[in-house]
């Protein structure tokens, strides 16, 4: 049976200031999906990633939102202010800030259980009470995720999630976006292709343009086949080896 | 002490001190935590012009601050929100042509304006009913205001982008935030000045800042901070024959510099 669309993305074209940012792109996000976005830094990923949130409107093309469809985000932490007077379990619970129709008290009730699972689980669950210009950088990326968790979202589209966190905590990251995590799809942007190959399923390279790649297995032949001549740097349990490996798919 | 409290100006003076402490510490807070200081001295000098024209027609000078104030409130928000003009060099222009427009329109007005100075630099021993009762109005609005919206106040300050992803209406939301802080600002010039306002609406918020990290005791802090800083203003002023305005930020100051201090922080946003 074929999954069903989330997203469809047909022809979209976007611009900053008359600057082509993504020309023609079109792709799809399905039930099941879990998509690496990479590219050169310029290269339109996290523009992609504003498209899909409204954040940005596109010159061109269209964009079709499957109805009803709850997304969660999270954004790369250089665009907030770390000195802010909010507490790590306010961050959290404004995940939930879309639901204007129902009172705080009503909300917390509710998803109270999926705040204590998702802070034990991230290992946040002690510094719920410390604003984010008191903890780490790694602990303020796990309040990120956990913000984009907490309305249980069908799709979850993370930009740089693994940028300050330590490799261990990577690791329990991604599995448990992998395996644990109760979203549908999960769209990534990482300039990280050895850690993240691990764990998704496709990789969609941006470089203006978008090409699909429908594997997790991605070599420097291939981006540069794909406009997207990014290089692959040796990363923790996948080094350069097992890639070129693959230089055939 | 039962003399000070016999004359109807200083009465006056107090309500109005305990009012301006209220709505400019719920402002203030937004303002500070939200990083638009500047444009809060923006709208506050903009204000001059219509203070001008008000003279110029013979209206009262708070409409006319009040028009200017909130069209400047607007207009940056419009023109920096539509990337037409960075949200700076807008605030630069609505500042000086405001100010420019105010010399200009009192420069064409017959007779002498007496209490410009006031407006200029604060006269909170001039308030009258009128200050009271719009006061009273614009503070009770805004606890409303905050209470019902502080959720929404905080998490949208804190992740603007993140809001709008959720598809809140963030561009309304922050359009009447501002249009409160040009009524506050509006309101607070009778009692420091259009040069000095800016300073209730930060440096109490500062030094509330270095005792919490949190929105709502940045709030209450504020407010008590702001109101020992203008009734300690007008008492000082009163006993030693000085102005009022200067001495209410000066009190302010000195408030932030002990409790940053005593905190070992010095947290100016």
């Amino acid at each position: 049976m074929t999954a069903r669309n989330l997203i469809e993305i047909s022809h979209v074209s976007a611009s900053y200031d008359g600057v082509d940012a993504l020309d023609d792109v079109s792709i799809n996000i399905k039930d099941g999906d879990f998509i690496g976005v990479i590219g050169p830094n310029g290269g339109g990923k996290t523009t992609l990633l504003k498209l899909i949130l409204g954040l940005k409107k596109p010159d061109k093309g269209s964009i079709n939102i499957s109805e009803g469809l709850n997304i969660g985000y999270m954004p790369q932490q250089s665009e907030i202010d770390r000195m802010f007077p909010i507490t790590v379990r306010e961050v959290i619970y404004s995940g939930l800030m879309k639901f204007t129709d129902k009172s705080e008290k009503y909300l917390i009730d509710k998803y109270r259980n999926r705040y204590d699972e998702l802070t034990q689980k991230m290992n946040i669950d002690s510094i719920a009470d410390k604003t984010p210009g008191q903890i780490s950088g790694g602990q303020f990326q796990k309040t990120l995720l956990c913000r984009s968790l907490i309305s249980k979202p069908d799709l979850l589209l993370l930009d740089e999630p693994n940028t300050y966190i330590d490799k261990e905590s990577e690791f329990e990251l991604f599995q448990y976006l992998s395996k644990d995590s109760d979203v549908k799809a999960i769209m990534l942007v990482s300039h990280d292709i050895g850690t993240i190959s691990q764990y998704v399923k496709t990789f969609a390279c941006v470089n203006k343009g978008l090409y699909y790649h429908e594997s997790n297995v991605i070599t420097e032949k291939l981006l540069s086949q794909y406009k997207c001549p990014i290089q692959i740097i040796a990363h923790g349990d996948v080094p350069h080896t097992v890639l070129k490996h693959h230089n055939n798919v | 002490m039962s003399e000070f409290f016999s004359y109807t100006f200083i009465v006056n003076a107090l309500i109005i001190s305990v009012l301006c402490s209220i709505s400019s510490a719920l402002i203030g807070s937004w303002v500070v935590i939200k990083r638009k200081v500047l444009i809060s001295g923006g709208i506050t000098h903009a204000s001059f012009g219509g203070i001008g024209l008000a003279y110029l027609l013979g209206l009262s000078p708070i409409i006319g601050s009040a028009t200017f104030a909130v069209a400047t409130a607007v207009g940056i928000e419009m023109l920096s929100n539509k990337g037409k003009l960075r949200e700076d060099s807008a605030i630069g222009m609505f500042w000086s042509v405001g100010m420019a427009l105010g010399i200009l329109f009192i420069s064409l007005s017959d007779g002498y304006a007496p209490d410009l100075l006031g407006y200029l630099f604060g006269s909170i021993l001039a308030t009258n009913t009128i200050d009271i009762i719009s006061s009273a109005i614009l503070s009770a609005f805004l606890i409303i205001w905050f209470i019902i919206n502080y959720r929404k106040i905080l998490y949208i300050a804190f992740d603007e982008q993140y809001a709008v992803s959720q598809h809140i209406n963030v561009r309304l939301h922050n359009m009447i935030l501002m249009i409160l802080t040009a009524l506050t600002i509006v309101i607070s010039i009778r009692i420091v000045g259009i040069v000095l306002v800016i300073s209730m609406l930060c440096i109490g918020q500062s030094a509330a800042n270095n005792v919490t990290h949190n929105l709502k005791g940045i709030i209450l802090y504020s407010f008590l901070f702001n109101m020992i800083a203008c009734i300690g203003g007008i008492l000082l002023s009163w006993w030693i024959n000085i102005p009022s305005g200067a001495t209410i930020i000066i009190i302010l100051t000195l408030i932030y510099a002990i409790i940053a201090l005593a905190t070992g922080k010095k947290n100016i946003r």
